[in-house]
C-alpha cells in the first residue's frame, strides 16, 4: 500500500493542480494493474459496502489507548476526522506490514461473513502494523467514504494525460456500471467495454452565469431561451428496449421515478434525453421540498406517487438512434426532441418550453416573474451550439434569479472537518421570534479565509461552551444569508426551511438590533 | 508562593515576575520569544543564551543580567535558578525554592533532543506552571531522526524534479532546526531575519551549517533547486513567488493534522514542533511529582481535566502566552 500511501499524501498536501497530476502519474507507473482500478474505483465512488461499524472502530481505538471517551470526542472534534483521529491517537506501530492495495482490499471484503471478534483481531492487527499514514489509508478502505484530495475532474484530467486520451472519452468510459473483477484497468480506460453498456449516460453539458450585458450576446433569435427549473437533472437513455434513468450524481434513480420508466418503456425509438424530474400538481411546478419527499426511497408508495407525483420536462436530444447527436448543433437537436416527442405523446414528459420574444428587454420581466411558477431563472443557449462536456464558456449560460436574503446573527460555531478543521467554519445563525432568538439555517460557505480567522477569533473570545464541537457565541456577529427558496417545515424550530442558504457577506454594519423577524420571513413564502 | 496576577506570573516572597506580559520592575524571562519576552521590563533575568535575543529584539540598552543553567541567586529570600527546557537555544525553566517549597515554572519546552538547545532536565517540586500547547492525544512526534529523513527525502526528490525546496519555520528555533537536518543534502540559503539570530546562536558557540543570506527583494535565481528557509511571515507574501521552482513546506506542530496542512496549502508539511507533545507533557509532569500542576496556554481546559482524571491535581489557569493565530506561526 505504500504507493497509494504515497500518493494519496502528495494530493492530499499540495493544492497545485500540477503536481497533484503529476502524483498520479508516478503512481500509474509504480502500481500494479489491480491497484490502480481500485483506485479508480474509490475515487468514482464504486467502494464496498462498510462491513464494520464507526462504533465498533471507535470502541476499539478508546480501548487500544485507554483513554477516556470525552479525550477521544475531544481529539475528534479538533481532527475532523474519525479515521484520521484514530490513526493519530494509537500508538507508534511497531512492525510494517506490506500488502498491495488489492491484498488489503480482498481482505476487508472478506470481512462480510467475519465475526465481530475476527473483525476486531484483524483491525487491530492492521493498526499494530502499519505507520500513521497508512493507517489513515486502511480506516478509510474500512469505511468506503473515500474522498482525499482529488476532484474526478482532475483524475480524469490526469488519465487522460497519462494515457494521451482525450478527458470526456476518459469520462465516458469510466463512468457507469462496471465492477472490479470484469474489467481490467488499460481496458476500461481505453474504453473497451463502453460499446457493450446499454446504461452508459453521457457527461451533461453545464451553464455559465451570465456575465454580460445581454445585448453583447448578439441577436436575441439567434438563441434558444427556456426557464432553468430546480429539480433534478436526468438523463433518460432507452437503447433495446431497456430504459435507464440517471441524475447528474451518476446515479442511476430509474426505480425511484416509476411513473418515468414505465412511460419510457411504451415510448418509440431509442434515444438518450437530457432533462429535469420535477414535481408537478394540476400543471403547477412544485418547489424542491416537494421533490426531496420522493428522494432517497427504498420503496416508492402508492401513496406518495399520488401525493408527489413526477414529470419529466426534457432540454436536450444527445442520442438518437444509436448515433451521438451531441455535435450537431442545438437546432438540429430541438428538432428531433420535438419529432420525438410528436411521435409519444404522454402527459408525464414534455418539452422544455421555448420562450421566444423579439427583444432582450422583454426577457427581463420573464426572469423576474419566474419564481412565481418556482423556476429558478432562464437559460439561454446558443443555436448552433454544440452539446458540450462540462462546461464552455460562450455557448449556454443561465441566468438566475437574485437570491433571496435576510439578516441573521450568528449563535453557534463549530469546527469544520478537513481542510477546515483548523478553524471555525460552520455556523448556526438565528433570526428574532418576538423578544427570542430561534435558528433559521446552517451556513458553511461564502466567507473568505481571512473572514473565517476573524470570525474564529470571535469564537475563541466569545465562546460560552468549552466541550465538545460546538461553540455557543454571544449573539453578536451579523450576517446576510442568500438562499433560493424557502418552505414551511415542521422539522425546523422556526417553522420554515431555506434552501441553498449561504452567507452572502458580513453585515459588520449591523448588529443584531437589526435582524429580521421570523414572521417577517414566513412571508416570503408563496 | 505563585500568583496569577494581570500582569503575569508572580512570585510573592520575590517580588518579581515571570514572563509578565506588562510592564513590571523585575522580570525572570524563560526564553526569548515574543510572547514571553516582551518590552517595558526595568530589568531582565535571563539565560547568558538570552541575553543577546533579547538585546537583539527589544532593545541594546535594557537592564539585563544573564545567568548560567543551575547557577542561583537569590532574590528577597528566594532561591532563583535556571534549568534546561529544551525548547529554544536559552530557554529555561524557573526554579524558585523559599523556606523549603520549591515551584517551577517551565515557561515553553519540549522533551526532544534538537541537537541544538540544552536537553530539558525534569525537576521535582512542590508546583509546576506547564505549557499545553498540545496537550491533545493526537499529537506525538516523529524522532529527531525520523523527522529529519523525511524532510532530507522530500528535498532529494525535489531535487530530482527540478524544484527549488523551501521551507518556511520560526526564526527563533525551528529555522536552526531545519538547518542542521538538512546539513550537506544541498545548499542552504536563510532569509537575512533568520541569519540575524544565526548570529545569536554563533555568538554562543552553537556551531551550524554554512549558509547563504538572502534577501528575497534582490535576484535570488542561484538558489535554484537548492534549500531556502525562510520565516512564516513571508509564507503568503508576493515576493516568495520570485523563488524559482518553489515547493514549499510548514514546519509546525499542527501538521500533525491533515485539516491544518491542507489549510495551510502548502506541498508538504512536517510535524516538527519545540513544544512537547502529548506523551512529552505527561512524562515531564509525573516526572515533577508536583502536588499542583498548573496549565497555561494551549489546549488548557481538556488538559487539566484530564490530568484531574488521571489523579494529578490541576487547575487551568489564563495567561495571554502565544494566542492560536500566533501559534500557527510560531510552533
Amino acid at each position: 500500500m505504500r504507493a497509494f500511501a504515497t500518493l494519496i499524501n502528495a494530493l492530499d498536501s499540495t493544492n497545485k493542480t500540477n503536481l497533484k497530476l503529476e502524483a498520479i502519474d508516478r503512481f500509474l507507473l509504480e502500481a500494479d494493474n489491480d491497484d490502480k482500478l481500485w483506485f479508480l474505483a474509490l475515487f468514482t465512488g464504486k467502494r464496498p459496502k462498510r462491513n464494520i461499524n464507526t462504533t465498533l472502530m471507535k470502541q476499539w481505538a478508546i480501548e487500544v489507548t485507554g483513554i477516556p471517551e470525552w479525550l477521544f470526542q475531544e481529539s475528534y472534534a479538533a481532527v475532523g476526522d474519525l479515521g484520521e483521529t484514530i490513526a493519530l491517537i494509537l500508538p507508534q506501530a511497531h512492525h510494517y506490514v506490506d500488502r498491495t492495495l488489492t491484498a488489503w482490499m480482498n481482505r476487508i471484503i472478506a470481512l462480510k461473513d467475519s465475526t465481530e471478534a475476527e473483525k476486531k483481531e484483524f483491525v487491530l492487527q492492521a493498526w499494530n502494523n502499519l505507520p500513521t499514514t497508512e493507517r489513515f489509508i486502511f480506516n478509510k478502505l474500512l469505511g468506503g467514504s473515500f474522498r482525499l484530495g482529488v476532484s474526478s475532474k482532475t483524475l480524469i484530467n490526469a488519465l487522460a494525460r497519462h494515457y494521451q486520451m482525450d478527458a470526456s472519452t476518459v469520462t465516458h468510459s469510466v463512468m457507469g456500471d462496471w465492477k472490479m473483477g470484469e474489467v481490467t484497468f488499460e481496458n476500461l480506460i481505453k474504453g473497451h467495454y463502453t460499446d457493450t453498456q446499454l446504461s452508459k449516460p453521457y457527461p451533461f453539458c453545464l451553464a455559465y452565469p451570465l456575465e454580460k450585458d445581454l445585448n453583447e450576446l448578439g441577436d436575441v433569435k439567434d438563441w434558444q431561451i427556456e426557464y432553468k427549473w430546480d429539480g433534478i437533472r436526468g438523463q433518460f437513455i432507452k437503447r433495446d428496449n431497456e430504459v435507464f434513468i440517471w441524475s447528474r450524481g451518476e446515479e442511476l434513480v430509474t426505480d425511484q421515478f416509476p411513473e418515468i420508466r414505465d412511460i419510457l418503456r411504451q415510448w418509440q425509438g431509442n434515444f438518450v434525453i437530457d432533462g429535469e424530474i420535477l414535481v408537478v400538481k394540476e400543471q403547477e411546478v412544485m418547489n424542491f421540498s416537494a421533490l426531496q419527499k420522493r428522494l432517497n426511497r427504498k420503496t416508492i408508495s402508492k401513496k406518495l406517487l399520488e401525493e408527489f407525483p413526477v414529470q419529466v420536462y426534457a432540454y436536450d436530444l444527445m442520442e438518437w438512434e444509436g448515433d451521438d447527436w451531441r455535435q450537431k448543433s442545438m437546432l438540429e437537436r430541438r428538432q428531433q426532441l420535438e419529432a420525438l416527442f410528436f411521435l409519444n405523446p404522454s402527459p408525464h414528459l414534455h418539452l422544455s418550453k421555448v420562450i421566444t420574444i423579439d427583444h432582450w428587454e422583454a426577457l427581463k420581466s420573464i426572469r423576474e416573474n419566474a419564481r412565481s411558477i418556482n423556476s429558478e431563472g432562464i437559460m439561454l443557449k446558443h443555436k448552433v451550439s454544440l452539446y458540450h462536456t462540462g462546461r464552455k464558456k460562450g455557448d449556454w449560460w443561465k441566468w438566475k434569479i437574485d437570491p433571496l436574503t435576510i439578516d441573521a446573527v450568528l449563535i453557534y460555531a463549530q469546527k469544520g472537518s478537513g481542510r477546515r478543521s483548523a478553524y471555525y467554519t460552520d455556523y448556526t445563525f438565528a433570526v428574532r421570534h418576538g423578544e427570542h432568538l430561534v435558528t433559521i439555517a446552517k451556513a458553511y460557505s461564502g466567507l473568505t479565509d481571512k473572514e473565517i480567522k476573524e470570525v474564529s477569533r470571535f469564537v475563541n473570545k466569545n465562546a460560552l461552551e468549552k466541550f465538545g464541537p460546538v461553540r455557543t457565541v454571544k449573539p453578536e456577529l451579523v450576517f446576510e444569508i442568500a438562499f433560493e427558496g424557502i418552505a414551511f417545515s415542521n422539522r425546523h424550530k422556526s417553522g420554515v426551511a431555506l434552501r441553498f442558504p449561504r452567507i452572502a457577506r458580513w453585515r459588520t454594519d449591523k448588529t443584531v438590533a437589526d435582524i429580521d423577524d421570523i414572521e417577517e420571513i414566513k412571508k416570503m413564502i408563496h | 508562593m505563585l500568583q496569577f496576577r494581570q500582569e503575569g506570573i508572580y512570585c510573592i516572597p520575590g517580588n518579581f515576575f515571570i514572563d509578565p506580559w506588562q510592564p513590571v520592575d523585575f522580570a525572570v524571562v524563560t526564553h526569548g520569544h515574543a510572547d514571553h519576552a516582551r518590552w517595558g521590563m526595568k530589568n531582565y533575568l535571563c539565560h547568558h543564551f538570552t541575553v543577546p535575543i533579547l538585546k537583539s529584539r527589544i532593545g541594546i540598552d535594557i537592564s539585563v543580567q544573564g545567568l548560567s543553567y543551575h547557577e542561583s541567586i537569590h532574590i528577597n529570600g528566594v532561591k532563583v535558578s535556571l534549568h534546561p527546557a529544551g525548547h529554544i537555544i536559552g530557554s529555561a525553566q524557573i526554579r524558585m525554592e523559599y523556606k523549603g517549597k520549591v515551584c517551577v515554572v517551565s515557561g515553553d519546552y519540549k522533551t526532544q533532543n534538537d541537537g541544538l538547545s540544552a536537553p530539558f532536565e525534569s525537576i521535582k517540586c512542590h508546583e509546576f506552571v506547564s505549557e499545553s500547547t498540545f496537550g491533545l492525544p493526537i499529537y506525538h512526534w516523529l524522532s529527531v531522526e525520523q523527522q529529519n529523513q523525511h524532510m532530507q527525502n522530500w528535498v532529494l526528490q525535489n531535487q530530482t524534479n527540478g524544484k527549488t525546496s523551501v521551507f518556511i519555520g520560526y526564526s527563533l528555533g525551528k529555522a536552526q532546526r531545519i538547518m542542521k537536518a538538512l546539513v550537506g543534502i544541498a545548499p542552504l540559503h536563510v532569509h537575512y531575519s533568520i541569519a540575524k539570530l544565526n548570529q545569536a546562536y554563533e555568538s554562543v558557540g552553537v556551531k551550524l551549517p554554512p549558509y547563504n543570506i538572502i534577501n528575497l527583494q534582490e535576484d535570488i535565481k542561484q538558489v535554484d533547486t537548492h534549500i531556502v528557509i525562510v520565516p512564516p511571515a513571508l509564507a503568503d507574501s508576493k515576493v516568495i513567488h520570485k523563488i524559482p521552482h518553489m515547493a514549499n513546506a510548514i514546519c509546525s506542530g499542527w501538521m500533525q493534522v491533515r485539516g491544518s496542512r491542507r489549510w495551510r496549502s502548502a506541498d508538504a508539511g512536517f510535524a516538527i514542533s519545540d513544544h512537547a507533545d502529548w506523551q512529552g507533557l505527561l512524562d515531564v509532569i509525573k516526572a515533577t511529582e508536583a502536588e499542583k500542576v498548573y496549565i497555561t496556554h494551549g489546549q488548557t481546559a481538556v488538559f487539566t481535566k484530564y490530568l484531574n482524571e488521571i489523579g494529578i491535581l490541576a487547575e487551568e489557569v489564563r495567561t495571554v502566552f502565544g494566542n492560536e493565530e500566533e501559534e500557527l506561526e510560531k510552533t
